[in-house]
């Protein structure tokens, strides 16, 4: 019975996985094909995507494994761009209240991608919620460490050109701001992330303007608090 | 390789733990047994929005406009996908078709 109910909602989850599936393995070799080029090998990219499983991170982590060793650095960078995982999980609240001995899994597996499903999908009648979140969670991270090894195995035996490659990551952030930007009437929250965080890299430039950005973004989120939610009503 | 292996792993342990960090301090700031504030509930509702916007700005923090190529490659491949991905919206193609034209933009033509 026990394992009928895992089968069954594995069966369940699979076919939601797929836009994912594509998706991962595309920016998974992308990133392996990056570590290759950086010296770091199968064993490396495999155990960073197995326990980091965070692809915006990752893909910045090649720039931190190319500079000076700075873990302080590499500590706050991680929180300010993984910051938005904290809305995820505050989104998520409800939806794995009933996850039990399952939960540490999920939140450690809630990515972009993965929240972007299971914050939209209802399992089918008759599937156990937990084991469906479960297995739509274990495929993409899956699907991310398949797509980081086979990018590095063919960064190891074909020499190629990788200049340029790295901006895989603007183009997924450009494609989820347009479908955020589609998502939604009120603009006002999306252009409060771009403006305050170009008036913040002019003032305080490339290696600086971090910090202030948020702090910045979330002044005026707050300032605007009223204004945002009478547009959303309206 | 620039770290030692001892460095990396060091730095993959951080990387790891910020990630796990953001992640679960929601579940453990407000546990479900208490009313989550009306506060919290708005920031979770409009920061995704902001944030990335955040995250765009900074994938393009290095882009000189003042001297050649301008920031053209990094424009160029914005409009491509902007216009791939209104045209045939799927996620794929406008990440990859995107990141081939800035690629060989950036490799044949601004060099």
């Amino acid at each position: 019975m026990q394992k009928n109910t895992k089968k069954e909602a594995l069966k369940a989850a699979f076919p939601v996985t797929i836009p994912v599936l594509t998706g991962y393995i595309f920016l998974g070799m992308g990133y392996g094909v990056l570590m290759s080029s950086i010296g770091y090998g199968l064993r490396w990219t495999v155990f960073m995507s197995l326990l980091i499983f965070a692809g915006s991170i990752q893909y910045i982590s090649i720039a931190l494994l190319t500079s000076a060793f700075n873990p302080l650095y590499t500590l706050l960078l991680t929180l300010m761009v993984n910051a938005r995982h904290l809305f995820y999980g505050i989104s998520m609240l409800e939806r794995y209240k009933g996850a039990g001995r399952l939960k540490p899994y999920l939140v450690f597996g809630l990515t972009d991608e993965t929240f972007s499903l299971l914050s939209a999908v209802e399992p089918p009648e008759g599937i156990s919620r937990k084991w469906f979140q479960f297995f739509v969670t274990m495929l993409n991270h899956v699907y991310w460490v398949a797509g980081s090894a086979l990018g590095n195995i063919i960064g190891s035996m074909i020499s190629f050109n990788t200049k340029g490659l790295d901006f895989v990551l603007t183009a997924l952030f450009v494609v989820i701001f347009i479908d955020q930007w589609r998502s939604t009437k009120n603009h006002i929250p999306a252009l409060v992330g771009v403006g305050g965080s170009l008036l913040c890299l002019l003032i305080f430039g490339q290696e600086n303007f971090m910090i202030p950005a948020m702090v910045l973004i979330l002044v005026l989120l707050t300032a605007l608090r009223k204004r945002i939610d009478r547009e959303v009503r309206s | 390789m620039t770290l030692t292996p001892t460095q990396t792993l060091i730095t993959v342990a951080v990387l790891v733990l910020g990630t796990v960090i953001t992640r679960a301090m929601p579940f453990f700031l407000f546990p479900p047994n208490r009313e989550t504030p009306a506060f919290v509930m708005y920031l979770g509702r409009v920061l995704p929005y902001a944030v990335m916007g955040l995250l765009v700005v900074f994938c393009l923090k290095g882009v000189t406009v003042t001297a050649a190529p301008y920031g053209l490659p990094e424009l160029i491949a914005i409009l491509c996908i902007l216009v791939l991905h209104l045209w045939k919206n799927n996620i794929l193609l406008s990440i990859g078709g995107g990141t081939i034209i800035y690629m060989l933009l950036v490799q044949h033509f601004f060099i």
